[in-house]
Formats: C-alpha cells, structure tokens, sequence
C-alpha cells in the first residue's frame, strides 16, 4: 500500500475470546497494515479514543460470545459524534446467541453502521481484500 | 569536615538546611535549620539565616557550602499545563509526565484547544505548556491546531514542550519559527497506543527548570551562595524513593514502596512499584503504569484546602463530634500548627482521611466481570496490595503522636476489596525529612543517599 492504513482491533465488551482478532491483527500486520491491537475485554468507547489519537481508517471488531449487539447499540453514532464517521467498522464472530441466520445478523448489523458483517469463519483473505476494496472507494488507497 | 554536604530544600512556606556528614562509615545528619521563606523578597535573606544557624549550632565557620545542593518549590513550584487529544489518553500521558517531573499540574486540556480556554491558560500563566496529541503517525489535526492557538497568542515567553505526534513536527516548526518562542521539541509521550515513553519529556522539564525556571523565580539567586539548585522537590523525593526501592550495586533497596506525603496544600502519593497483577486470570485495561509513579491531589491538604477535606470527612465518617468543625476552622489558618489536644486530635483526623483518599486514588482498581465464561477480573492501574514498605512523610504525620495510626488508612480494606491498596506492609515515618536530602546526595553519591535513608526512615 503506498500510505500507511491504521487500523484498530479488538474483541468487544466483556468477551475474551482473544484468538480471533489475534489471527486478524497478525494477519493485517502481514498485509502491511499499521495495528492497533486493543486485545480483550474492550469496551466499544476505548474502540473510539483509541481511532480518534491514533487517526485510524478503520475499526475491527471481533465478537463470539454473542452479546454484540448490546455492546455495540448506538456505536456508529458514538463514532459520528466523535468526529469519525468516515472510518470503516467491521465486524466479525458468533454476533447473536442459539441458532440464528447469518443473513439476518449481517442486515440487522449493517443497519446499525456497520460496513462489513463477518460470520464466526471467514477466509481472512476474503475479509482483506474488501477492506482494501472499501479503502480504496473512500479514497485511502 | 571535609566530608560534611549541605542540602537545601526551598518551599513556599520554610527554606529547609540539613547538613549531612556523607562519609559512608558514618552517615548522618550533624545539624539542621528552618526558616520562614523568603522568596517574595530575596531568598538570600532567609538562606543566610538558615545557614548562619547551622555555622552557630556546629561553632565552625567553613562549612561547604559551595557545595551545597538545592531543591525547590518555592514561588508555586513548577507549574505545567497539560494539553493532549483524548483525556484519558495523550492528556492523561502528558499530565503523567509531567507529574513524573516534579511540576504541579494548574491546567490541563483535550481536544481542539478553544479562544476561551486559550485566554484560561493565559490567566494561569504557567511556566511550562506541555503539548501532545496523537500517537506517531496518527491524528495531526488536534496538536497543530492546538499549536496554532498557542503560538499565536499572547503567552509571550512560556516555554512550550511538544511531545506528541512526531508527522506534526514539521508543520509545527513553520508556526513556531518566525517568532521567538522557546519551544522544544521532544519525544511523544504516547508514542502507540498502550505505550508511555516519558523519560526525554522529563529531561526536557528539567533542564528548562534548571536554564529557565529557577531565574524567572528568583531562586537562582540563591546560587551566590550554594553550587545549584537542581530540581524541583517532588523530582528529589522520587529520585529518593527509587533508589530507596533498588537500591545501589550491592546495597539492597527495600524492594517495592508507598510513600505519602502530606502536606498543607496537597496530598503526594509516591509509589515505585511495577504493579502488575498478583493473582492469575485478571486482565490489564487503561495506559501502562510508570514503574516511579506520582500523584498529586490538591484537594487533600490540611491547610489551604481544608473545607473540601472536610466534606470529604463528613460523607465517609458520621460520627464527628459536634465542636469539630469548630477546631478545624481554628486550624484553617494557614501557618497556624496545632497546640491543644483538641487541634492535635482534628489534625490526625484530616491527615487520616487525607491519606485514605489519596492512596485510593493512586492505587488501582480491580473489577469483577460476569461473562458466559463464568468470572473474570479487570485491572486498571497498579496493584499495590503486595508492596511491603509504606513510608509517611510530612508535618501532619511526622509531628503527630501516632503516625502509625495515621499510616493505616494507606492500607487495604476489606470494605472496598477492588481497591489495590497494601494488605500488609511495614509502616515508616521519615522522621527527619531527609527524602529531598537525599535524593539530591544521590546524583552525585547514591551509596551515602542510601545509608542515609536506611539509617533514617524509621518503623513505626
């Protein structure tokens, strides 16, 4: 990438399934991204300072405990009020509890702001290349 | 007496000599003096007295004191204003800094700077701005508007210290150049998220404070009479405490310490201490901890803050006896020291309860979470509750007649077990006030320093 993208990761509220967005941030550093790993345990308002000093271009969230959408009500606007409503949310893992359609779960999290919905696996590959994709269209990249 | 030093510490209230024999094989404190401060006026006047004592008192005229050390928080100490990005991130990295380097923080600010607080900062008039925001390579927008507002104002002369995003440097220069400002640039002091680098910060305090500070003050002109005035006081009391914690070559320090300082305006807390947590399975949050960690809470001293310390008593004790208030208000003077039984009694009390807030604050906090996985524990700050040493310093603890009763409310409760406060250290007084003495004897002979404190620092 000719500029340095910053992006920021982490799993969400009180979830510390830390595998995940390990593999991811080890994945993006690959990718040369510059990573912002905030690790467990984070809560969604520490997602946003961490964006607003470090001027990051996107934000990775990771979740598998299945309480997403309670930590994550009213994030894009938090965002938006914090001054980074053009950075990119993504969001990835188990995001509701029992059997439920992945279809749902990605147009109720979308509709929350989310730019890019993950099921619990996913092609990392895949994931990167959207995210240069979506760079790319705010013109980052 | 070829091996007698002279240190000097000049406050706002007292200029405070001791003369220390520094001979290794013997160590110890041959004469010490206090006089009423004279910095408004001349501080000449009342270290001349200070010292003619000390010639009187041990009947020799030739003690050394070209050689004599200084430190000082004369004339408001250091002053610092902290301005970063976020509060709880570059804001809260610079104040740390500065912090660390002895100053007194008078203002701190986040985010774009307003013409309000702009005019604020001029009204406070500070002897240093310190200037962060964003990690390196991160925001830019915040620092360079920030510098914008300042070096555009009218604080002619404050010294400002940018330490915060390196890729703002350049654009910072070309605002800064054509005037004449004093300001230096540094390292950020929250280079990464989650990473404080505040050692140059530090030095750079400190050597305005040494080139600077001291002049505009006018408590260089001490230097006619001794060598150097080094440091701020609080820098010397932190030098001390950490080489009274690591000790010196094959001297062993006492590992791990608290000390608490309290005093008429404020309430110090001093810890050197890693903090990580003691028992498994807890997670970390919050900025890293410095190893040497300070704070300052100028809502708890038992003079010129007194109502407030009142109030606080009042929420966290109901069982005050009607008359007290009435001695309180006795004491609230400010040079006014205790005399009656009743005073001593309301000066222990404050000092308990100056000492119980202020250790909680400085130490961290554990939180219990409830997750699908069953319990877990979060960490913001530093864990304290194996530290061993809990050393007291200041008027109201050192002259009181139980200062280990005092001491206790540094301790850990089991009423509030998320705060990480000792569980069960040995508590000291340093009964002679020697901690600024020596960590200025430790720049230059941190060996003698050591016995010095060892020798001094008394259990209680």
């Amino acid at each position: 990438m000719p500029k340095e993208i910053t992006v920021v990761t982490g799993t969400v509220g009180q979830d510390s399934h830390v595998i995940g967005t390990k593999i991811l941030s080890r994945f993006l550093r690959e990718e040369g991204f510059k990573v912002v790993e905030l690790g467990v345990l984070t809560p969604p308002e520490e997602f946003i300072k961490a964006a607003q000093e470090t001027a990051a271009d996107a934000i990775l969230i990771s979740s598998l405990y299945g309480m997403a959408e309670l930590d994550l009500a009213g994030f894009k606007d938090k965002c938006i009020e914090s001054g980074l409503g053009d950075v990119l949310l993504y969001l990835g893992g188990n995001l509701a509890i029992g059997r439920h359609d992945l279809k749902e779960d990605e147009q109720k999290f979308k509709a929350m702001g989310f730019d890019r919905v993950y099921p619990p696996e996913v092609d990392l590959g895949v994931a990167i290349a959207n995210l240069k994709n979506d760079l790319k269209a705010k013109g980052k990249i | 007496m070829g091996s007698v030093r002279l240190f000097i510490d000049f406050g706002s209230t007292f200029t405070k000599v001791v003369a220390v024999d520094v001979d290794i094989d013997k160590v110890e404190i041959i004469s010490r003096a206090q006089v009423t401060s004279t910095v408004e006026e001349d501080i000449t006047i009342g270290l001349k007295e200070a010292l003619e004592k000390i010639d009187t008192e041990l009947n020799i005229r030739h003690l050394p004191k070209r050689e004599a050390l200084a430190c000082s928080s004369a004339a408001g100490g250091l002053r610092i204003v902290s301005i970063g990005f976020v509060p709880e991130l570059t804001s809260e990295a610079a104040t740390r800094a500065a912090l660390g380097a002895g100053a007194k923080i008078v203002g701190r600010y986040s985010y774009e700077l307003t013409k309000q607080e702009l005019a604020e900062i001029e009204e406070i008039a500070p002897d240093i701005i310190l200037l962060s925001g964003g990690t390196d390579g991160g925001d830019k927008k915040v620092i360079i508007h920030n510098a914008h507002m300042l070096l555009h104002s009218d604080l002619a002369g404050t010294h400002v210290i940018v330490a915060g995003n390196k890729a703002a440097y350049d654009e910072i220069r070309t605002i800064s150049e054509p005037s004449d400002r004093n300001v230096k640039f540094t390292k950020n002091v929250m280079p990464e998220i989650g990473m404080l680098d505040i050692e140059p910060c530090n030095k750079e305090i400190r050597e305005i404070y040494i080139n600077n500070i001291i002049k505009a003050k006018g408590i260089a002109k001490a230097k006619a009479l001794v060598k150097d005035i080094i440091m701020p006081t609080p820098s010397a009391v932190l030098f001390a405490a950490k080489l009274l914690a690591e000790g010196f070559n094959e001297d062993e320090g006492w590992g791990d310490l608290v000390i608490v300082d309290v005093g008429g305006a404020t309430t110090d807390v001093h810890s050197v201490a890693k903090g990580n947590p003691t028992s498994g399975a807890v997670v970390l949050r919050g900025l890293p901890e410095p190893y040497v960690k300070r704070t300052v809470e100028g809502d708890l001293g038992v003079r010129y803050s007194i109502s407030t310390l009142l109030q606080h008593l009042k929420m966290r004790n109901s069982s005050l006896s009607p008359n007290f208030e009435k001695v309180v208000n006795g004491l609230s003077s400010i040079k006014r020291v205790p005399e009656t039984e009743e005073e001593y009694l309301a000066e222990k009390i404050l000092a308990s309860v100056a000492v119980e807030i202020a250790t909680e604050r400085h130490a961290g906090k554990i939180e219990l979470i409830y997750g699908p996985a069953g319990e877990m524990f979060v960490q913001y700050g530093k864990d304290l509750t194996k530290v061993e040493h809990v050393i007291g310093t200041g008027g109201p603890i050192v002259f009181s007649s139980d200062p280990g009763d005092i001491l206790k409310h540094a301790l850990f409760r089991e009423e509030s077990r998320h705060i990480l406060k000792p569980k069960s250290p040995k508590l000291y007084i340093d009964e002679q006030y020697i901690f600024y003495a020596a960590g200025l004897l430790a720049q230059t002979n941190p060996k003698s320093a050591l016995a010095l404190m060892k020798k001094y620092v008394k259990q209680v």
